[in-house]
């Protein structure tokens, strides 16, 4: 297998675009991370997308996508896995380059979810539909059973999970493409209407349109296209029930421990060795178990690392340093591929006022659903 | 919902049906064909008991639209004593008082309504246990 790096990235604004579309979005951070490469074509194209059929009533994204950056012929294939559809998009690309069948592989995260869809029953569709969704279930009914769960069992408190907010909020006020550049706080997350009980709006990523793009190709060509390529250490994914039900215990996130797990394997690092991660904070209780479950913090503690600035920049392990989906937006297909251009950007010092001081290794995790499936990458700066 | 596919969940739907594994024992609902604790394919069928105990549990507020007349509702993950674990909605009580430890029981309910003129969607509620 080779060794492979991300040469370049591009990446839309996240937030209401009500002035683009799904291929709009799609085109501009491909177009942006093709130019940075200064490239004009590629071998393949990955496209992770998790419903555009159902938002925009548009399938088969591969051929329309490629076709619209200008590069009929190139094979080009739309990857889905919920929420995580960026980041296996990313790990597709990954496979091709590593493999050695193809040089240069652009994956491109795009979703459109402003657009006149039931986003609620959309979104709920990543859930199982004959024994969660069927019943009444939502997605923030799913995490907020999470969230109960671990409060039960640990001790988790309500400014525990209102804390997340803050602190991603925080970051995202420093983000010149984050949906939300305010900051709030606690009593505001504390005081915000009730979703699902005891999430609340403040607890849960927003609605959002968006797409982020990032070139790949082998690190012993990386230098043909960028000064500062980010090589891929690991790239690992792991699956779980797909029924929040049948899990052991449902404040734990498996998929995540297990991918987290092999991901470190297959870079030979632990934890103790990431200076900045990007985690799938799409409600403010999956930080927290994210948190744990990569076993940056023991089971049952994550709930203070918030609380007390040890993940906010400055921190012992900084997280979520470009706002998390909370404040930077969640477009669901778009979002795997906006944390590795955060970390990207961190590891190449590019970061501006979210920069982590000297940041050589960072991580990645994205998931599906309630977490179902789960996506870890790590990455080094060379 | 189309019919054929309401139609076919009508036995875990309608008498809680379930399958044990004849190899390790595990209790799965709906039944399976593989058994996700020990891959075995040989299940016996099993009908739950019509009561468990809370899990987990949220009250939903923002409902999707087929629910939003009923909100705010309770959701629970509950624990059959055969060891089945699904999902149901919690009614009959205050929503906020549905939480982790809680007895409730199963009754037949109407579960959905598919606008004007879609099926009726009947299924399992779980009301606490007196």
């Amino acid at each position: 297998m080779r060794d492979v790096a991300i040469v370049a990235a591009g990446m839309t604004p996240f937030g209401e675009l009500w002035h683009h579309s799904l291929r709009d979005l799609f085109v501009e951070a491909a177009l942006e991370a093709l130019r940075a490469a200064r490239v004009d074509t590629v071998d393949s194209i990955y496209v992770g997308n998790m419903a555009g059929g159902q938002f925009v009533g548009q399938e088969h994204l591969g051929p329309l996508m490629a076709d619209h950056l200008g590069m009929r012929g190139v094979p080009s294939t739309r990857v889905e896995s919920a929420c995580a559809s960026g980041g296996v998009a990313l790990r597709s690309a990954f496979f091709e380059v590593a493999s050695g069948l193809s040089d240069l592989v652009l994956a491109v995260g795009v979703e459109k979810m402003n657009d006149g869809g039931d986003v609620t029953g959309v979104l709920a569709t990543a859930a199982d539909q004959e024994l969660e969704a069927y019943h009444g279930i939502t997605f923030p009914g799913l995490y907020a059973m999470i969230a109960r769960a671990h409060m039960a069992a640990h001790g988790t408190t309500l400014e525990d999970l209102a804390a997340v907010s803050v602190k991603n909020h925080g970051h995202g006020a420093l983000n010149p493409k984050a949906q939300f550049q305010n900051r709030v706080t606690l009593e505001q997350v504390m005081a915000s209407a009730p979703v699902a009980e005891p999430l609340r709006l403040l607890h849960c990523s927003p609605v959002s349109d968006g797409a982020a793009a990032v070139l790949l190709c082998p690190l012993a060509r990386a230098r043909e296209f960028t000064d500062r390529p980010v090589k891929i250490r690991a790239s690992a994914m792991a699956t779980s029930s797909m029924a929040l039900a049948d899990r052991h215990d449902p404040s734990m996130l498996d998929a995540v421990t297990l991918a987290g797990a092999r991901a470190y394997q297959m870079a030979g690092l632990g934890p103790a060795d990431i200076d900045v991660a990007e985690v799938h904070d799409c409600f403010s209780i999956a930080e927290i178990c994210a948190l744990e479950a990569l076993c940056f913090v023991d089971t049952g503690k994550g709930g203070a690392a918030a609380r007390t600035g040890e993940t906010a920049l400055g921190g012992r392990l900084p997280v979520n340093t470009s706002g998390g989906l909370k404040a930077k937006g969640h477009p669901v297909g778009a979002t795997g591929i906006a944390q590795a251009i955060e970390i990207v950007e961190q590891l190449r010092g590019e970061a501006g006022d979210r920069q982590v001081a000297d940041a050589a290794i960072g991580l990645t995790q994205n998931m599906g659903g309630s977490g179902g499936s789960a996506v870890v990458h790590i990455f080094e700066r060379v | 919902m189309p019919s054929p596919r309401y139609w076919r969940e009508v036995p875990t739907r309608f008498r809680l049906e379930a399958g044990r594994c004849t190899a390790c024992g595990k209790v799965v609902y709906p039944a399976r064909r593989v058994c996700p604790a020990c891959r075995s394919e040989t299940f016996e069928p099993v009908v739950l008991s019509p009561r468990g105990t809370v899990v987990t549990s949220t009250v939903i507020h923002a409902a999707p639209p087929e629910f939003q007349m009923e909100a705010p509702y309770a959701m629970a993950i509950i624990e059959t004593p055969e060891g089945a674990r699904f999902m149901v909605q919690v009614t009959d009580c205050e929503p906020g008082e549905v939480e982790p430890g809680a007895e409730v029981a199963l009754e037949f309910r109407r579960i959905r309504k598919e606008g004007k003129s879609g099926i009726l969607c009947y299924g399992h509620k779980a009301v606490p246990a007196r």
